[in-house]
């Protein structure tokens, strides 16, 4: 059967789409709800910062509704096993993910003394999100190992995709804000991304050496010269992006994008890398997708509706883009 | 595990019921929208304007509360149901995955150009915009209800090896009991609405609020209210009818019949016993519920002692029917006789104001009670005739359930209490500070904030009197 070999495979395909895409997109507004600025005098600074994800931030996070749709969906006995492990730090994300959604409105409407008070719980909303998804893909690297080394590299996973989504945050700001906001969003750039670094270069450490078949598969004669070239331009991307900081902002506001570009590629690179780790496995070192996928006539019946409708979700997103196109501060609010 | 599943159960009914007070005011708050939007494009009156603009922000408000715990809801299966997935996954999977990839994006995209982008794109567009808002969240509503339909009355599927398998996707949709679930939840919403705009514009008037803006809504509140309440009696009563031949032993529950009985009373009153298997002190109106539900009066109704071990439980299922029930005629007296004020008087008593602003939640009560009787109702199946509740929990230890469910009930309570104040505070704003904001269309965006003084950091051009 030719469906059963495919199907699986194109949904494992789809749901990964659905990550990167959520991990780029959710990861700008994560990351700029980590950044913001909490002192009394950056009011200003927060309400554009805000501003600046305000018409986004919805659709960002139903990519991860499909996501995880996905993997329920193509694959429920992955999702079962994973969520079984992982239900603390779910619910966590999840207390995380509603603290910010509700502060960002209620933020705009609460009495003026209460506003401060929303700030808060949206900085710290966001932060709840992103420790816990590192947390979480920690976890799943480590196949769910309840070990104090597993733990520590859950920790420095939580660390590292905080600093990740605050990395393309501020490549966000430098691109969606102007004058003193922009140069600070160039200063919390560099910075997340030398710590992105780092944290990068930890887990491509750790990963091989804690999981065998992980080494065997990028030391593998003639692979390794293929599967290398993700590190070789991951690092390359870190070291453009952070001598290009150094010059920004410049005149005329040229090249404000090219961080934002420069940081997409980084998480595109990161995820290829750990897609090329695990693939076919679902669950590291448990479930290949092949063992946890459902019924063929399920997965073809809503593949039809995701070959109509992922293009039309995708021109309408560009739309929306383009409709809020340009800095932040030129859109009007009431 | 016994801990483990009434945990997981209560923390899935605290979830969804927490969820379903936001669509309850959303699905129809947006075709609600779309009229004053469309009114506006073809008027130019900039009393629409007004209109639109305060509801939106209360839209917003309620769309974000319910995003955030709609995204929860997706993961409940997962963390708290794991056997639920494994058994019936085929058919609910792709049921879920058709409402994110028709409707989720769909809302969640175009929210962002109702919100946001009035300055940004043509008028046409955005009234589009909010069309396809509109049409989102309906069909939200569609697929989720299909699903759940779905688990009360299963169809198109054969089951291999005690998992469930698809057959024929168009009877798995349309199973017996959908088309009636979705028409009465979708004029529950209009009803929830409906009482929810009546009752905000009645607390601004009372306020002292004498623009135009509000107190036509109020009147368009208290019409579509006084046209859906009976219909929602009469959808209910075929919902009833359907759901008689489907599961018997919930309206065995509903009606309190514990004894199969001819001419069957309807009672207005009891205290159903569980170990007694019988009621105290029932007063009811005689034959007429063999009349309501077989049209004959002496028609005979299937008791609860029938199904043996297979029955809801009969006191919670009793009184949500009865409370729903109540709230649904309340509801047709309050908006036929405000309307009656209306036409006659052309304004509302004090006293009516009031009694409409206690009323705004009204919607809320009915929609839980409802879903508490169909839910309820169908213990101790969680999927009828396939799957049993008790068979589907996750084998999370039960202080992980206890943890997360008392975070999630600080949590409500505290959004809650937050949401219906800022309720108040916006809707107090409205009263002193419209007055003064510009006439023609501005972005409805609501980042920034309004002073309660009416300072704000747009230009200030003169006031209008809508
Ligand atoms: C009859 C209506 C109805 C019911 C029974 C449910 N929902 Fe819901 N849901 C909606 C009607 C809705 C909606 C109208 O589409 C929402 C509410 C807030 C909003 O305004 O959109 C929404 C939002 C919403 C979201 C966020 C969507 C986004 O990102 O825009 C998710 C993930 C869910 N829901 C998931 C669920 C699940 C898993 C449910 C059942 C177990 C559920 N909902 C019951
Ligand atoms: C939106 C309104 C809804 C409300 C207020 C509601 C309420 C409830 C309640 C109170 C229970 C617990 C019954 C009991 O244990 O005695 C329950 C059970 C359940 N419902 Fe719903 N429900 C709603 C919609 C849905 C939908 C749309 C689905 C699925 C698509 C669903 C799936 C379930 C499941 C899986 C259970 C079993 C868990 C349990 O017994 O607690 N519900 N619901
Ligand atoms: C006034 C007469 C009404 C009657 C006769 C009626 C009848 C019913 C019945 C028989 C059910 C259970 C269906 C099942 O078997 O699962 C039900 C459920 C429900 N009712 Fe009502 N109802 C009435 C009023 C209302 C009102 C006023 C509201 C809300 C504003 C409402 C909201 C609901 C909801 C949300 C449900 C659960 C979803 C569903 O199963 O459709 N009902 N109703």
């Amino acid at each position: 059967m030719l469906d059963e070999q495919w199907l699986p495979v194109i949904f494992v395909g789809l749901m990964g789409f659905s990550v990167l895409v959520y991990a780029i997109l959710d990861g700008y507004d994560l990351g700029v709800g980590v950044l913001l600025p909490m002192r009394p005098d950056d009011e200003a600074d927060r309400d554009t910062m805000i501003a600046s994800i305000g018409p986004f931030w919805d659709a960002n996070e139903t990519w991860l509704v499909l996501a995880v749709g996905l993997m329920l969906i193509a694959f429920p006995a992955a999702y079962n096993l994973v969520f079984m492990h992982l239900y603390i730090p779910a619910a966590l994300m999840l207390i995380g993910l509603i603290l910010r959604g509700v502060s960002f409105d209620f933020r705009a409407k609460a009495a003026v003394d209460h506003k401060l008070a929303w700030d808060r719980c949206f900085k710290a909303g966001s932060l709840m999100t992103t420790l816990a998804q590192g947390y979480m893909l920690g976890q799943y690297v480590m196949g769910f190992e309840q070990s104090l080394p597993a733990l520590l590299f859950c920790l420095l996973s939580a660390l590292c995709v905080t600093a990740a989504y605050s990395y393309i945050g501020a490549a966000w700001l430098i691109m969606k804000t102007e004058a003193g906001l922009q140069r600070r969003s160039v200063t919390w750039a560099s910075r997340c991304g030398r710590i992105s670094f780092i944290g990068v270069v930890a887990v491509c450490l750790v990963n091989p050496l804690v999981n065998p078949d992980v080494f065997n598969r990028w030391f593998s004669f003639p692979l390794v010269m293929f599967a290398l070239l993700i590190p070789v331009l991951c690092t390359l991307a870190f070291i453009v992006n952070d001598m290009l900081l150094k010059r920004l902002p410049k005149a005329n506001d040229r090249h404000c994008w090219v961080p934002f570009v420069l940081v997409t590629t980084i998480f595109v690179l990161c995820f290829s890398a750990l897609a090329f780790s695990f693939f076919p496995e679902i669950i590291p070192g448990q479930l290949d997708i092949w063992e946890s996928a459902s019924a063929p006539e399920s997965l073809r019946f809503i593949l039809i509706g995701a070959i109509i409708v992922v293009p039309v979700i995708l021109i309408y997103t560009v739309f929306a883009y383009r409709v809020f196109h340009g800095k932040a501060t030129e859109l009007h609010y009431h | 595990m016994l801990e483990t599943l009434m945990l997981s159960r209560i923390q899935f009914a605290a979830n969804i019921s927490f969820h379903i007070l936001f669509p309850a005011i959303n699905i129809a708050m947006c075709w609600f929208l779309l009229y004053f939007k469309v009114r506006y494009d073809a008027s130019g009156n900039p009393l629409w304007m007004r209109a639109y603009r305060f509801w939106v922000k209360v839209f917003a408000l309620t769309f974000a509360l319910g995003v955030v715990t709609g995204i929860t809801m997706s993961f409940q299966f997962g963390t708290n149901w794991p056997g639920y997935m494994e058994t019936v996954g085929n058919i609910a999977g792709p049921l879920l995955g058709y409402e994110v990839l028709t409707a989720f994006f769909l809302e969640a995209t175009f929210l962002g150009v109702m919100l946001f982008g009035i300055n940004r794109v043509p008028p046409k567009v955005h009234t589009f915009a909010t069309l396809l808002v509109a049409i989102g969240t309906t069909l939200s509503a569609f697929w989720i209800l299909a699903l759940d339909s779905w688990m009360h009355t299963p169809a198109g599927y054969e089951l291999r090896d005690g998992v469930a398998f698809a057959t024929d996707w168009w009877a798995i949709i349309f199973n017996p009991s959908f088309p009636y679930r979705l028409v009465h939840m979708l004029v529950a919403s209009g009803l929830t609405s409906a009482f929810f705009i009546a009752g905000i514009s009645a607390y601004r008037i009372r306020k002292g609020d004498t623009k135009k803006a509000p107190y036509k809504t109020l009147k368009i509140g208290l019409i579509v209210a006084a046209l859906l309440a009976p219909l929602q009696a009469f959808v209910g009563d075929l919902h009833g009818l359907n759901t008689l031949e489907h599961q018997p032993q919930k309206i065995a529950a509903m009606e309190g019949v514990w004894h199969t009985e001819e001419g069957a009373p309807l009672l207005l009153f009891a205290i159903p016993d569980e170990t007694e298997q019988r009621n105290h002190w029932e007063l009811g109106i005689p034959k007429l519920a063999s009349l309501i539900l077989t049209h004959k009066l002496n028609g005979e109704i299937q008791g609860i002692t029938d199904f043996g071990e297979d029955h809801p439980p009969v006191g919670p299922v009793f009184w949500s029917f009865r409370l729903m029930v109540a709230v649904g005629i309340l509801m047709m007296a309050a908006s036929w006789f405000g309307l009656y004020c209306l036409h006659r008087k052309n304004s509302l008593p004090f006293w009516m104001l009031k009694a409409l602003e206690i009323m705004t939640f009204s919607g809320w009560v009915a929609t839980l009670a409802g879903w508490y009787v169909t839910e309820v109702g169908r213990q101790p199946w969680l999927v009828t005739g396939i799957l049993r509740t008790a068979d589907a929990v996750t084998p999370v230890a039960a202080g992980s359930v206890g943890l997360s469910l008392s975070l999630y009930l600080l949590l409500y309570a505290f959004l809650l209490s937050a949401y219906i104040h800022t309720l108040r505070v916006i809707a107090r704003k409205a009263v002193q500070i419209e007055e003064f904001e510009t006439s023609e269309p501005t972005a409805t965006g609501s980042l920034m904030n309004v002073g309660i003084d009416g300072t704000t950091n747009h230009s200030v051009k003169g006031a209008s009197s809508c």
